[in-house]
């Protein structure tokens, strides 16, 4: 299944009825050395584009907006003890959380990989 | 000694300076009606006349006075070495030490201030200082909204009602609220404070020793909390803990307290300040500033401010607390203090005051008709019960020199007999004889 992309940088993905919820190479990259992930409490429900996390960096603190709505089923504890892992990979092993509950028409409301590289671009 | 330190002819050179003929001139740009027609000064005196009308004034005000009085803040003996090494020119003219590159020795001392605060505590970060005790519960109590998310929190009413009253006004206009639970006696009533917890309670804040002086065990406490998802909150007072069990060994989630008692005079009230100290995985919820120890590029040892994405200029308004300052020089005294003292001559100094109290408890119980209200152990508070009402008893004493206590029918309605006595290491034998005798003459009379 494919990478969709916000235009606020987050990236999400289907994995069977579950979506999985990350920032974009782009961003962990703009914000450089990740210090904290504030991880979302499991059973939250978010809209699209509502708040999902945060993200703090060693220049900055970021708001992480849901790209899809549904119910926080699975966090990646892992950023806990090792933040960098977003900087290392994240678009793979950096991931945020798994929502379940997702509508994939929601999908259409956002960007493709080639869309997003193109939105980049104009930044 | 001259207070104007400009001579006749320095005036007229600055006023040349700047073109104007005399003062009058100077100041004539301001409406006449709004100036001062006369400052109703008296004649200027010598130094050595002023002083001796200090030193008359301040003996008429009762600096002479014995007191034994607590409820938060303690008459505590202070070595020399406090005044000498927080004086150091350094520490008075470092600015807030946001720039590690120039600030080492200040954010050092608060490294080693905040390694303090959690050996005495028991818990494993502390911040660098707040405003005072009642400012650090009030902290607290919003940070366990925080870290909980929920909006209740329960306050044990035999907490310094001072700190309750900053706690609630903290609380108001949040969608927070906070709920008493009375004493039993002196002591805490720990059944109605577990029965009060439920599932919207962010935290039990109870207070050791107590405003009565009462000592207990909070541990069975933390444990209800902690099922129910509730933090437990303990204020302390930091000289009790060189003899009591910490915070953190009763399973506390914050410990609190004012820290006027390590090596910070009484100074009518302030400045002081208050401590707090959370568990590793609440840091980023504590509020204010944090000193972190690290190394540079070149694997040399230094200390910076941290986690400074918590604060207002990063986060805007998620910042985790509006408190933008600390009282790093208050708190330097406290790290001074309990380094001077070491960890042997802090328990020393704890077991000299719960003897002198012990004491004091056994004579002022031999006064016919006083009784000790605490049911159980005290520290170096205790509350006695009079025959008769409090306030006019120490009245009555006050006027002989010695100040016995706290009357606690100010605070606490209908405890009209009660009176709070604190006895510290710097009470002798002879004052606490003294008190007896006077009580028993002010009982009879």
């Amino acid at each position: 299944m494919a990478k969709f992309f916000t235009k606020e940088h987050e990236w999400v993905e289907m994995d069977g009825a579950q979506a999985i919820v990350g920032i974009s190479e782009h961003a962990a990259h703009e914000l450089g050395d990740i210090t904290f992930v504030e991880l979302p409490k499991i059973g939250k429900s978010v809209k699209q584009f509502d708040t999902l996390a945060g993200i703090e960096s060693v220049k900055a603190a970021s708001d992480i907006y849901a790209p899809v709505s549904g119910k926080v089923a699975q966090v990646n504890d892992k950023l806990e003890d090792a933040p960098e892992l977003v900087n290392q990979g994240a678009e793979s092993e950096g991931w945020i959380c798994r929502l379940e509950g997702v509508d994939a028409s929601e999908l259409g409301a956002l960007l493709d990989a080639a869309a997003y590289a193109k939105y980049l671009e104009g930044l | 000694m001259g207070y104007c330190p400009n001579t006749p002819d320095e005036i007229r050179e600055m006023l040349a300076v700047i073109g104007a003929g005399s003062i009058e001139e100077l100041f004539a740009p301001i409406p006449a009606e709004l100036r001062a027609k006369s400052f109703d000064l008296p004649p200027g005196m010598s130094e050595f006349e002023l002083m001796r009308i200090m030193r008359e004034k301040a003996a008429a005000g009762g600096a002479e006075i014995v007191p034994f009085i607590g409820g938060g803040i303690y008459d505590h003996i202070i070595p020399a070495a406090v005044d000498h090494l927080s004086s150091r020119a350094e520490f008075y003219t470092a600015y807030t030490p946001y720039q590690p590159e120039c600030s080492q020795g200040t954010l050092q001392a608060l490294f080693e201030y905040q390694s303090v605060i959690c050996r005495l505590t028991g818990m494993e970060a502390s911040n660098a200082s707040l405003y005072d005790g009642g400012t650090a519960v009030a902290e607290a109590a919003l940070m366990s909204l925080r870290i909980t998310e929920r909006n209740r929190v329960v306050l044990d009413a035999s907490i310094n009602p001072l700190h309750r009253e900053i706690v609630t006004g903290y609380l108001h206009g949040l969608s927070a609220e906070a709920v008493e639970v009375a004493p039993d006696g002196c002591g805490s009533d720990l059944k109605r404070l577990i029965d009060s917890i439920d599932e919207e309670t962010a935290a039990v804040i109870v207070q050791n020793p107590n405003f009565f002086g009462s000592v207990q065990d909070f541990s069975e406490l933390a444990v209800k909390a902690h099922e129910k998802g509730a933090l437990l909150i303990i204020s302390g007072y930091p000289i009790a803990l060189g003899l009591v069990a910490s915070p953190g060994e009763m399973g506390a989630d914050i410990a609190v307290g004012d820290g006027q008692s390590l090596g910070n005079p009484l100074s009518f009230g302030g400045p002081y300040f208050g401590f707090i100290a959370t568990r590793k995985r609440f840091i980023r919820n504590l509020p204010g500033r944090i000193v972190g120890e690290t190394i540079d590029n070149q694997g040399r040892r230094g200390y910076v401010l941290t986690l400074q994405a918590r604060e207002q200029h990063i986060k805007r308004h998620k910042a985790t607390s509006n408190i933008c300052s600390n009282q790093s020089l208050c708190a330097l005294r406290g790290l001074i203090f309990c380094a001077s003292l070491g960890r042997k001559g802090f328990e020393e100094l704890a077991v000299l005051n719960y003897d002198k109290a012990q004491y004091a408890k056994s004579r002022l119980t031999g006064v016919k008709g006083v009784s000790v209200m605490n049911a159980g152990t005290t520290f170096n508070e205790f509350t006695l019960s009079l025959p008769k009402d409090a306030a006019p008893v120490v009245e009555k004493l006050l006027a002989c020199g010695v100040a016995a206590g706290v009357p606690l029918v100010q605070y606490y309605p209908g405890m009209d007999n009660a009176l709070t006595v604190t006895v510290t290491e710097k009470r002798s034998k002879a004052e606490i004889d003294r008190l007896a005798a006077l009580l028993e003459e002010a009982l009879c009379s």
